[in-house]
């Protein structure tokens, strides 16, 4: 089977320019706010979104990106122990309104990880979560996101991949059979 | 490389490069998460550990005690003083009765050289040397080199010169090993009658004089002198050896270059090491024991991701 586009380039742009308005008629100019990257994948995310809404807001957006190693509920399940990325958060999310960014929300393993992860760094006032695609109907856990850039459904086999310039050189989101890929 | 290659910690002779490298990048994010507010991840939640030490210890166990914790695993503690190794059981023995209670990871110190080895060929679970006698200390010299790299960036090409009791130093078997892995070079310097025959054998310089050897290092670790260890006299008087290999702050302010200062502890001070050189910038011995935290973390981590789950 061939790989199927879900999104282009064109149509990635205007996916987040969408997110970026509909974050701002939640958090306004963002000064309570703080946008937060699940490492690794949504600190691509959480780039594009930074860089739109600046240019909409003409004011800096404060980003940081989250590593969930250590707060994952498969250590030992897996043949080999996950290595860590970086975290960098160094301000209080104290009183905060956080959303935590990833690419694809699928089983939400990853999202309870991360609450746990951001948990550990303070308590914030309020926790949202965005994503860029949603495998509707696929959750483990009763996870749902508050933005969404595009809903697909798709098969367990299946695999989706968010694809940006800065790192596969095009920005795109595929969907590919497991099998094809090997 | 995302897997260390070895099942147990038994000595730096058994790592490569790259696991040093491993454990160095793991320890990174666990220093990050043990200057969170919220020390504690919950990784190891599954996991049990004794910490066997049939020889006293305060920082090593301590340092191994904080990080099993950090990571949220289950503890239980074990000194030999309280223990019924004073009625005569053996070693084997006491370990499979507190394996039998369900422990995964021994963490073990012994006054026998190789008693880390015997252990590791006898029983299921993984075990961690934090010291067999005169033999090696793994985690030491890790939190050594990885305090070096912090320091100055690399370990390659780096000199660091070892102080003191080599012959009954495991600190500075285990040192020289992972130094030399990691690319450094490597002098020891102490009285004749501690350095051992044949250590240039590893590829080490040997210095009897400490000025000499402190202008050629870019780091030098005083190591203490084991008394405990000493069953003849190796030199005339305590007050002697300070003066030919005491780094005292007149000698390090005399140097061409700034130096780092490193102590594995525990600190004699007015001996091995003055209280001016102990308490100034140029020493690195409390970070040394912040960073032992977070190495310890990282071996065990990654220890922890080789056990097969029943």
């Amino acid at each position: 089977m061939e790989n199927q586009v879900i999104l282009n380039a064109k149509q990635v742009e205007l996916t987040i320019s969408r997110l970026c308005h509909q974050l701002i008629e939640n958090h306004g100019d963002f000064s309570e706010s703080i946008l937060i990257g699940l490492q690794p994948r949504g600190i691509n995310v959480v780039t594009r979104l930074k860089a739109r809404l600046e240019e909409i807001l003409g004011k800096e957006v404060k980003c940081g990106n989250l590593d969930i190693t250590f707060y994952r509920d498969d250590f030992r399940r897996r043949e080999k122990p996950i290595i860590p990325s970086t975290t960098n958060i160094d301000f209080s999310i104290e009183n905060k309104k956080i959303v935590l960014v990833d690419d694809v929300l699928f089983t939400g393993r990853t999202i309870r990880s991360g609450m746990d992860a951001l948990l550990a760094f303070g308590r914030p006032q309020q926790v949202e979560l965005l994503t860029m695609i949603d495998r509707r109907f696929k959750r483990h856990l009763p996870i749902q996101a508050d933005y969404v850039g595009k809903t697909v459904d798709t098969m367990v086999s299946e695999r989706v991949s968010v694809e940006w310039k800065e790192t596969e050189g095009k920005d795109r989101v595929l969907l590919f059979n497991q099998e094809d890929n090997g | 490389m995302d897997n260390l290659s070895v099942e147990h910690l038994i000595g730096i002779r058994d790592l490569t490069k790259a696991d040093i490298e491993l454990i160095f990048k793991t320890a990174d994010q666990f220093k990050d998460v043990i200057n969170r507010p919220i020390k504690k991840v919950p990784s190891l939640r599954d996991v049990t550990i004794a910490n066997l030490f049939f020889e006293n210890s305060t920082r090593t166990r301590l340092s191994f005690e904080l990080a099993e914790k950090r990571l949220s695993a289950d503890v239980v503690n074990f000194s030999a003083s309280s223990s019924s190794v004073s009625k005569g059981e053996t070693l084997v023995d006491t370990v499979n009765n507190i394996l039998s209670m369900k422990v995964d990871m021994v963490v073990m110190r012994h006054p026998n050289p190789g008693a880390a080895k015997f252990l590791s060929d006898r029983i299921d679970a993984k075990v961690v040397n934090a010291g067999d006698g005169t033999h090696e200390h793994p985690t030491q010299a890790l939190l050594d080199a990885f305090t070096i790299r912090e320091k100055l960036g690399t370990l390659e090409g780096k000199k660091v010169v070892i102080v003191g009791d080599i012959l009954h130093s495991r600190v500075a078997l285990s040192n020289i090993l992972c130094l030399q892995k990691l690319g450094a070079e490597v002098m020891v310097c102490g009285p004749t009658t501690l350095i051992p025959n044949h250590i240039d054998k590893l590829g080490v310089k040997v210095s009897h004089n400490l000025r000499h050897a402190l202008e050629w290092c870019d780091v030098a670790n005083m190591l203490r002198i084991q008394l405990e260890r000493q069953d003849i006299k190796y030199f005339p008087s305590l007050r002697e050896y300070s003066m030919l290999f005491g780094l005292n702050k007149e000698i390090l302010d005399s140097l061409s270059k700034e130096i780092v200062v490193m102590h594995p502890g525990p600190i004699n001070r007015g001996v091995e090491i003055t209280s001016d050189v102990a308490d100034s910038k140029q020493a690195v011995i409390l970070q040394q024991v912040e960073n032992g935290v977070a190495i310890r973390m990282a071996v065990i981590y990654l220890l922890a991701g080789k056990i097969e789950r029943q």
